[in-house]
């Protein structure tokens, strides 16, 4: 038996209306890779700020190395040897690598109150040098590639070691959701370098990375650790059984819920030889009445700037967009919305719904007009929407006053849907990734809520965030490549092939 | 309870259990914490000042803490909005003062020949909001931060003052402003009655308009606000216009009062203001506060002036202490944030 490095026992964590941890004891010995998997809300964030000493538990007992510690803060976290690797990133872009990696501990690198630049770099280049980075340590931080800079974080976390003389515990909080291919082969092979040098916890909501990469698996479900698994005996499906209590996929299969778009159905949204200097050109494309049209296409095929301009937030210099047979020619995004067009935002926590304000006022900040009597709010009726549409949506919230900022990123997401959905006049929905960051069982839900959406009678125009989510949902499929759309695929019997549809983005 | 808007298919799907706990949020708690918390700390104020001082609990100083209430409250209702927004108004004593002046200038009074009666206060009013309405053109058109354009604003509209008043303050002869200005209705000064009024409609914008809800959607995210299809610079340039209205207004009641045209009428009151606002628990960030908390804020801040008097502080240090009680309600309203840890951007 190896020794434990952390061991946890019989965590409690509660926040007012939740209960986030209940009786968690999980231990990770050295050198491992601990994955830890579960739904949105399961409390695995709760879990990692409470051993990187950001929040404090309730009750039970953490030890580190057999002593037990108390993580008052993220400053007695590191001294036990604890750090953790945020999912947005924390390296300050406009100072060098070797300061990041050093930030707060540049002790030995100052002399007479002065850097000294050389030693600096010197020990940067140490902590590089664990994972065979080759990143200059004097290069300035925003200069990096994401994944670069994923390698710094990785860095300034290995530094623990040189001022605890143990090798670290690593929390690892979602570091691939945002990557795709060679990128996140680059991430995933550096956590097995990791390993060598520390005891990691990995949380990913890609099952099938944290079964490659982990050597134990814990499931959380409801603040509670589930069950424990050996990835080498358990399977995909296990896990997502294991994380919902129940068999889930079936909503990728189009045979089992895809609703067929009649070619007689009114079009809805007509968008003729549309052209934006430097982004796109001559795209075309009709949108019929509760037709899903998916737009695939690399970063930087003009695909986002297209969306853009058809909720009014940019600029056309040609071509027209007609709605519902009429020529439409937006000012702005206020014009698009009063026309009938949502719009659903990747960045749901800047863009998609505001923290500070209650569920309610987020849900009927887009369509006032919806709940107005006269020139005044009419805050019964406010009520009564959005209990509706909490219901309706099976948002989960303590009440429609809770703080958006207290919701799960799924809930969080419904929230933005019925902010469209409200408005009686709602014809288009945009969603820019509607499902990033979402866990399988959220994501299931929006799955099913787009397709209900469509048979509504709602044009949707959906990026999604891989290119399955994009064939099980869509009708038509237009690829878009270098600002001009490359080819199109219409979706029935037969689905196009990730592979067909990647051959005509690149 | 009908279903509003689209109308989707019944769903299919059992309903999941909500959790449906008693408990509010921790925001909200925090929210209702901090307002009864202020209103806590303003009675043991007034107990504290009333053992110290006996003269303090009369009627009479009730008046007067309510009198020099009146016009701060006016400004505060004003710059709530205003930083709900997430905006500031430096502008507000040099707005005053132009607004003061066309006040006195255009009323019966000593140094023109002019006397619109009522009309004197709706020019004065509207000065205000004109130059409530450039701050908030510049700001919306040219992209300017408000901190600057009315912090421009103020100098500028000072020196139009300045101009207007040339070294010879008019005073205003109209009687009957006068003795409104100083009078009572039913022992409650008239200026605190406007006040009061300016108050309650300020409350009810605040949460019953779509002025009112726009100002928190727009401080609490900007850009949401854009995608969501609210019309940013329109609310942006009202809530300035609504400002200066208000700075114009509070002008007429202080020349009501003294009898004069001024244009350093509203020294010192832009900071009074602001301290009161934040005091009261809407902070600079934008997107959370409200204008009864402002008030609560106001008089906290007329009782503690008003107290030190009573006990015999210097003037001049009573100065030191409203700036050392704005410093400590800010550290106050921002405690809960010191063990977070903040992502830096």
């Amino acid at each position: 038996m190896m020794e434990a490095v952390l061991r946890i026992d019989h965590l409690d964590k509660s926040f007012p209306g939740v209960q986030a941890l209940d009786d968690v004891s999980i231990n990770v010995g050295a050198n491992e890779v601990v994955g830890l998997v579960g739904e949105n809300g399961a409390g695995k964030s709760t879990l990692l700020k409470l051993i990187a000493g950001i929040d404090q538990a309730d009750s039970g007992h953490i030890n580190v190395r057999g002593r037990e510690v108390s993580l008052h803060s993220v400053a007695a976290a590191n001294d036990a040897g604890i750090g953790m690797v945020f999912q947005e990133q924390s390296l300050l872009p406009n100072v060098s690598v070797a300061e990041n990696i050093l930030l707060g501990h540049e002790k030995e690198a100052i002399r007479f109150g002065f850097y000294d630049w050389p030693k600096l770099n010197q020990l940067a280049a140490v902590q590089l040098g664990k994972l065979d980075a080759k990143i200059p340590p004097d290069a300035q931080t925003d200069t990096l590639s994401f994944v670069e800079r994923q390698l710094v974080e990785f860095a300034k976390v290995l530094a623990i070691e040189e001022r605890t003389h143990h090798e670290p515990l690593i929390l690892l909080d979602e570091p691939t959701s945002v990557l795709e291919g060679e990128e996140l082969e680059t991430v995933l092979d550096q956590i097995e370098r990791l390993r060598e040098h520390a005891s990691l916890i990995f949380v990913s909501h890609r099952l099938d990375e944290v079964l490659r990469v982990s050597d134990r698996i814990y499931v959380m479900t409801n603040g509670r650790c589930v069950a424990e698994r050996d990835p080498k005996q358990c399977e995909l499906a296990e896990l997502q059984q294991l994380m919902l209590g129940q068999a889930l996929g079936a909503e990728y299969d189009r045979k089992v819920t895809a609703h067929a778009v009649t070619e007689a159905a009114t079009v809805r949204l007509s968008v003729r030889e549309l052209r934006r200097q430097g982004c796109y050109d001559a795209v075309s494309f009709d949108i019929h009445v509760g037709e899903v049209l998916g737009i695939a296409g690399v970063e930087g095929s003009g695909r986002e700037v297209l969306c853009r301009t058809l909720f009014g937030a940019e600029g056309v210099d040609g071509g027209e967009i007609l709605l519902d047979g009429q020529l439409m020619c937006f000012g702005g995004c206020d014009e698009a919305v009063q026309a009938g067009i949502g719009y659903v935002p990747a960045e749901r926590r800047t863009e998609g719904i505001i923290g500070g304000l209650s569920v309610k006022e987020n849900m009927t900040l887009a369509h006032l007009e919806e709940v107005l009597l006269g020139p005044f709010l009419d805050l019964k009726r406010e009520k009564e929407v959005a209990s509706h549409w909490v219901e309706r949506l099976q948002i989960r919230t303590p009440s429609a006053e809770t703080p958006a900022t207290n919701l799960s990123g799924g809930n969080q997401q419904k929230v933005v849907l019925s902010k469209w959905l409200m408005a009686k006049n709602l014809k288009i929905l945009i969603m820019d990734h509607p499902m990033r960051g979402l866990d399988v069982g959220a994501k299931a839900e929006i799955f099913v809520l787009i397709r209900e959406l469509a048979q509504s009678g709602i044009g949707i125009i959906l990026i999604a965030d891989t290119l399955d989510e994009l064939i099980a949902l869509s009708n038509t499929i237009i690829v878009m490549r270098d600002g001009y759309i490359s080819q199109r695929f219409t979706v029935s019997e037969t689905s196009p092939t990730r592979l067909q549809i990647l051959e005509h983005m690149v | 309870m009908t279903a509003r808007g689209h109308q989707l298919p019944p769903t299919r799907r059992p309903v999941l259990p909500t959790g449906g706990r008693e408990a509010g949020s921790p925001g909200i708690l925090r929210k209702k914490l901090r307002f009864w918390g202020l209103l806590v700390a303003l009675i043991f104020l007034c107990i504290g000042f009333s053992l110290a001082a006996p003269g303090f609990a009369t009627i009479l100083n009730m008046q007067t803490i309510a009198n020099r209430s009146a016009v701060p409250l006016v400004l505060a209702v004003g710059m709530t909005f205003i930083l709900i927004h997430g905006s500031i108004d430096l502008s507000m004593e040099g707005i005053m003062g132009v607004s003061s002046l066309t006040f006195a200038m255009t009323i019966l009074n000593s140094r023109t020949d002019l006397d619109f009666g009522l009309f004197a206060i709706v020019l004065a009013t509207l000065t205000g909001a004109g130059f409530g309405a450039i701050n908030g053109l510049v700001v919306t058109r040219l992209r300017v931060p408000s901190f600057m354009v009315t912090l421009g604003v103020w100098s500028f509209s000072w020196g139009v003052a300045m101009l207007l008043s040339g070294g010879r303050p008019p005073l205003i002869r109209d009687q009957m402003w006068r003795s409104f200005g100083l009078g009572k209705t039913v022992g409650i000064p008239n200026l605190v009655v406007v006040a009061l009024v300016c108050l309650a409609v300020g409350y009810v914008l605040q949460a019953y308009t779509r002025f009112g809800r726009y100002s928190f959607v727009i401080g609490g995210g900007e850009d949401l606000a854009r995608l969501s299809g609210v019309p940013v610079d329109k609310y942006k340039v009202l809530v300035f216009v609504f400002s200066g209205f208000l700075a114009g207004l509070a002008s007429v009641m202080e020349a009501a009062r003294i009898g004069v045209g001024h244009s350093s009428i509203g020294l010192d009151q832009m900071f009074a203001t602001i301290t009161a606002v934040v005091i009261g628990g809407t902070p600079l960030s934008g997107g959370q506060g409200g204008v009864i908390q402002s008030a609560i804020g106001v008089l906290t801040l007329a009782v503690l002036a008003n107290g030190m008097i009573f006990i015999g502080v210097s003037p001049y240090l009573q100065k030191a202490v409203q700036g050392a009680i704005v410093i400590i309600a800010v550290v106050g309203a921002t405690w809960h944030l010191q063990e977070r840890l903040r992502v830096v951007k």
